[in-house]
């Protein structure tokens, strides 16, 4: 199944495109026949581990030819093209650091190989963004896992691109430097910044994300906001918790409706299962009026992120 | 040539356990010249068959491994390599940059160390030790190519490096003279016998053929390493 609601992409100005794009190794397909466009804002690449996730990046990033298909950014190749990375910055999931060097020395590093005006200021703002200006002299291998990571995205911010690509970018950092992290990832999205990371903890893409681009073995499952891609699994229906001042009553009422599916009464209140979502949510208030029942609480309880991935990575029986 | 990448590249070579080795090989070689004149064994003939057997068919081709592969394979089998290929330099252009920093280093801890232990032996007799010192040079640089392509294309390269030396130049090389033709040592000793006079020494490869072999070799694997880097592929963990 695949599940898209594809915003407009007005410009191709630091947008990333994917045309049919498969990669195979030997007989194994890592990813097949993905189409996709990730525009300015904040878009994660969500999937189970071996889902495919880390060879789009990589494609995307200019480190692996697609077996077939193109990948594009601002209309032009990525593969074999070394200047589209005044464009991108790159965080990989590999350690890639070299440890001998200081915070200080491989940022500015970064800024003296993007030949930038001057090195010695962008790598010190780029520092100071993710919080890193103290330990700047420490030996990158004296860093604990999240600072090696915090120190891999001053590198790569430290042009300002217009493209940042994350890979698991999260991974190794204790709950602070999270926060701060997607703090920044968000700011820089409504920055207009085209930004995609990959991860496969539910959370941290709920909590950042606009847009996300599910991959499941090898394959482009879904695309979009999340909400919506829920709205649109026509084939499953939507559970909401309802409680009210008398939901037994209600219950009768809302199971006259064709929109409702199976109606039960816990100890917490209704659960129901809505078969058409935007009939049931018009419904519910009018049936409520009419039978003089004041509605409490309203809430859909399979339309978080967790629930919308697992109905995607498992299909209906 | 990028000072930056060249700048990263010594320090991976100099500030690692890497400089060991490359301190180690040469500092063999000016041992064994220094214990041969200590015992009196200081004849241009001992002097040649040093050079030829241990200087120039030894440590040269090992310090060549280390120098030629350390210089971007670790790099590449780590990853850290992501760090300079993801900004806009032309690959071509870092493959170069640290061919020159091998081959650079090929002169201090390779050319430099032949010229002293030549020289510990038999001093500037016959033209010995500016004759091995100059013919290690344009080896070394020579292999600093060869090895650093190897480098680029294979994950084994130490492995099938290894195999070059000592089986191709070392074993099928001493008995098969058509296999000398293509050996790098055989060109070092070419270089050397058209510098030195020295009567004990007479060099397989006319100096027609190894010049322009050595300097063929040398930028083939420059242009193809350059080529293999810009068609690199590097995947995740996945």
């Amino acid at each position: 199944m695949t599940v898209t609601t594809v915003p407009a992409v007005a410009t191709r100005e630091g947008v990333v495109e994917l045309t049919r794009v498969s990669r195979w190794y030997g007989n194994v397909v890592a990813v097949n026949d993905v189409t996709m466009t990730i525009g300015p804002g904040v878009t994660g690449l969500l999937g189970p581990n071996g889902a495919g996730k880390s060879t789009l990046l990589h494609i995307m990033a200019g480190f692996l030819a697609p077996s077939n298909g193109t990948a594009t950014l601002t209309g032009q190749p990525i593969w074999r093209n070394h200047g589209i990375y005044r464009q991108i910055g790159l965080v990989p999931e590999r350690e890639g650091v070299y440890g001998f060097l200081t915070g200080w020395q491989f940022v500015l590093s970064a800024a003296r190989l993007h030949r930038l005006p001057d090195p010695a200021g962008a790598a010190t703002r780029a520092l100071d963004l993710v919080e890193m200006t103290d330990a700047k002299d420490r030996r990158i291998e004296t860093y604990s896992k999240g600072m090696r990571q915090r120190v891999k995205v001053a590198a790569a911010l430290v042009h300002d691109p217009q493209v940042l690509l994350l890979d698991e970018p999260f991974n190794g950092m204790d709950p602070r430097q999270r926060l701060h992290l997607m703090e920044l990832v968000r700011r820089m999205g409504a920055e207009g910044r085209t930004i995609l990371f990959s991860s496969h903890i539910l959370e941290e893409v709920e909590r950042v994300a606009e847009q996300i681009e599910v991959m499941v073995a090898g394959r482009h499952a879904a695309s979009g906001d999340y909400r919506e891609i829920r709205r649109r699994m026509t084939d499953r229906p939507h559970l909401f918790r309802v409680r009210s001042s008398d939901d037994r009553r209600l219950a009768a009422a809302l199971i006259a409706d064709p929109s409702s599916g199976a109606v039960s009464l816990t100890e917490n209140g209704l659960e129901v299962q809505a078969l058409d979502f935007a009939r049931f949510t018009r419904l519910l208030p009018r049936v409520a009026r009419d039978t003089g029942v004041r509605l409490w609480q309203v809430s859909p309880t399979d339309e978080d992120l967790e629930s919308v991935f697992s109905y995607l990575i498992q299909p209906r029986a | 040539m990028n000072t930056v990448v060249a700048d990263i590249t010594y320090r991976a070579m100099l500030g690692r356990k890497r400089i060991l080795l490359l301190v180690l090989l040469p500092l063999a070689l000016i041992g064994v010249a220094g214990l041969l004149r200590l015992i009196g064994g200081s004849s241009e003939d001992t002097a040649v068959t040093l050079m030829k057997t241990f200087a120039i068919g030894t440590i040269l081709p090992l310090l060549g491994l280390i120098a030629g592969t350390g210089v971007i394979a670790p790099e590449i089998e780590d990853g850290t390599i992501m760090h300079l290929l993801s900004k806009p330099i032309s690959r071509p252009v870092i493959t170069f940059t640290k061919f020159v920093v091998a081959a650079s280093l090929m002169a201090v801890f390779a050319a430099v160390p032949t010229f002293i232990a030549a020289f510990l032996v038999v001093r500037t007799e016959s033209g010995v030790a500016y004759g091995f010192a100059l013919g290690a040079l344009f080896a070394g640089v020579a292999y600093a190519a060869v090895f650093l392509l190897l480098g680029v294309v294979t994950r084994h390269a130490v492995t099938v490096g290894v195999i070059y030396a000592l089986v191709w130049e070392g074993l099928v090389g001493g008995y098969v003279p058509g296999a000398r033709k293509f050996s790098i040592q055989q060109w070092a000793q070419s270089i050397a016998d058209q510098v030195s006079s020295s009567a004990f020494f007479k060099a397989d490869v006319p100096i027609g053929f190894a010049v322009p072999a050595m300097v063929i070799v040398t930028v083939a694997a420059l242009l193809i390493a350059g080529q293999r880097l810009r068609g690199l592929s590097l995947t995740g963990d996945e």
